[in-house]
């Protein structure tokens, strides 16, 4: 049987982390279709279509779908179900909102934020934090799943040429739940889930403004700006800035720590990350259990210095 | 309006997990238990909507063993009036969860529930989602701030990159982020007061509830380590080994 991943976009680009889920249904089966439903979504459903691996777009249109509640995505994907054995999406907010709801009203029990496929029905994922790692297998008819895109290499977006289809989905849309509005942090920088690098700060860093040191790093190396829970609850960054657990779960070629001990909630969020630097004045710090390069300095000092030799 | 919240006895999340040596799962016995996080502000977010008049009366509940009776009574020295405990000592995922909350709500008929988003054992981010739709009701998921007026709740939720806010007609299920607010203390006079409040005691198969488990857990396993590696003395010494040796930058 085939397996149906939900796209996630916002109407122009498909998101970056449909394609590690993608990447993760190749590890399942092969015939494998993608859920794109949007509003003037073309585009979309056209880079989806020549995805590596993808078998078929099923491109859904309407007004209200352009920013699709759970409840009109749920009622979409239910009537699609049981043409499929498997039906993913990434664990980010938007597959973490729909999928526990498409899979009550499956009468399924879904498996949440997947690091590894070991068959087609028994899957490992990380519990308390990324402190201990589980093998469940599950044992419903359908299986229901959100997958963490650092656990899974992106799967290429071109050479593929799968066929679209269109979907009608007008019974589909909820009034009981409506869009109001959105408020999407603007930012010049990449994406922290999608960034090469990032460069977080910790409540080291003393103050929101001070933040700024990070900013000017950032934009020499092209690198997102991230935060610890400590910093994000001291009110210096909004929430969005938060790796961690609790925040975002981001594996970046290179981390970079600063004035952030390390606390298990926030390495549970990095610990994947290929290269990872600590900059910390406390040499105790856990972070530096971790740390590929630790330097032990004050950060009001390393961080000027580190500016300049960049 | 009635409002239901749900409470879960958890490891407390200052507690460094051990996982077991026979890998059946993760250490709990001489373990320090707390309310979840996520649903102390769950708790804290309905006991100040009483205080705003929004809401009359606040029921909690809480699936566990009998040891849970401490976590809703302290959701009842927080404020809320009444406790539910679904009493069990077997594993409860979410669906069951979903399906227990569900009859609860068919006996209470409260206009809203609050959950917190996720549990810190399980991770799993479900049961809110799921009862919602088991209830066919609709869904406000990681909210950072909640506005009720006129049988409708407006929910700013918390997603990647920003802030979305939807209007749920009620009645809703809503599920707690971090910044819906900060949770208060209770205090000693409550707490004593708590212990008088009414606390009932059901099972699940008192309320018909399958809850035999969908998934199975093979085994739970320590996560690959990450070793330390070395210190470096500058910041030019640091930017070389990033240029040279990781070639990162």
């Amino acid at each position: 049987m085939a397996i149906l991943v939900i796209a996630e976009h916002n109407n122009q680009e498909l998101g970056a982390a449909t394609l590690s889920t993608i990447a993760a249904a190749l590890k399942i089966g092969n015939d494998i279709h993608v859920l794109v439903a949007g509003k003037s979504s073309q585009p979309v459903a056209e880079s989806v279509s020549v995805c590596e691996g993808v078998t078929k777009v099923l491109h859904a249109e309407h007004e209200a779908l352009e920013h699709a509640t759970a409840e009109s995505l749920t009622a979409i994907v239910v009537e699609l179900a049981s043409n499929y054995s498997h039906i993913l999406a990434a664990a980010s907010t938007f597959g973490k909102n729909f999928m526990p709801r498409i899979g009550a009203k499956l009468d399924v029990q879904p498996i949440s934020d997947i690091i590894s496929v070991e068959s087609e029905d028994t899957f490992k994922r990380p519990v308390y934090a990324g402190n201990a790692i589980a093998t469940v297998q599950s044992t419903d008819a359908i299986k229901v799943i959100t997958v963490r895109a650092t656990g899974f290499d992106a799967v290429a977006t071109s050479g593929g040429s799968a066929v679209v289809e269109s979907l009608t989905v007008d019974g589909h849309i909820s009034q009981k739940s409506k869009f109001a509005s959105q408020e999407l942090t603007k930012s010049e920088r990449p994406e922290l889930t999608a960034a090469k690098i990032i460069i977080s700060g910790g409540r080291g860093m003393g103050s929101g403004e001070n933040f700024h040191m990070l900013e000017e790093i950032a934009d020499k190396l092209g690198a997102a700006v991230g935060a610890s829970r400590a910093a994000v609850d001291a009110g210096f960054v909004p929430n969005d800035y938060q790796v961690g657990q609790t925040g975002k779960i981001v594996a970046p070629e290179l981390y970079i720590a600063v004035g952030i001990s390390g606390a298990i909630q926030h390495l549970a969020g990095m610990k994947d990350s290929k290269v990872i630097v600590a900059i910390n004045k406390d040499e105790e710090a856990p972070i530096f259990q971790v740390a590929d390069y630790g330097l032990v300095a004050d950060l009001f000092q390393a961080i000027p210095e580190l500016k300049d030799a960049l | 309006m009635k409002i239901l919240v749900t409470v879960k006895r958890v490891v407390d999340y200052n507690v460094k997990v051990r996982v077991k040596d026979d890998n059946s799962g993760v250490e709990t016995a001489n373990v320090k238990m707390s309310m979840n996080p996520f649903c102390e502000i769950a708790v804290e977010e309905a006991v100040r909507l009483k205080e705003k008049g929004v809401a009359s009366e606040i029921i909690v509940a809480s699936i566990g063993p009998a040891q849970a009776q401490e976590t809703l009574r302290t959701a009842l020295a927080l404020g809320a009036d009444k406790a539910i405990l679904v009493k069990t000592d077997e594993e409860v995922q979410p669906l069951a969860v979903a399906k227990i909350l569900k009859e609860i709500v068919a006996k209470e008929s409260p206009e809203m529930v609050i959950m917190g988003k996720q549990s810190i054992d399980g991770d799993n981010n479900q049961s809110g989602q799921m009862l919602a739709a088991l209830l066919d009701w609709p869904q406000g998921t990681f909210a950072s701030e909640i506005n009720v007026s006129d049988g409708k709740v407006a929910v700013t939720r918390e997603i990647d990159g920003g802030l979305e806010t939807l209007e749920l007609t009620l009645p809703a299920v809503v599920t707690s982020d971090l910044r819906l607010n900060e949770p208060r203390f209770a205090s000693l006079p409550n707490i004593m007061k708590a212990k008088r409040k009414p606390l009932e005691e059901v099972s699940s198969a008192d309320l018909g509830v399958d809850i035999a488990p969908r998934t199975k857990t093979l085994k739970v396993e320590a996560p690959a380590q990450r070793e330390a590696g070395i210190k470096v003395d500058s910041v030019a010494e640091l930017v070389d080994k990033l240029k040279n040796e990781a070639k990162v930058i």
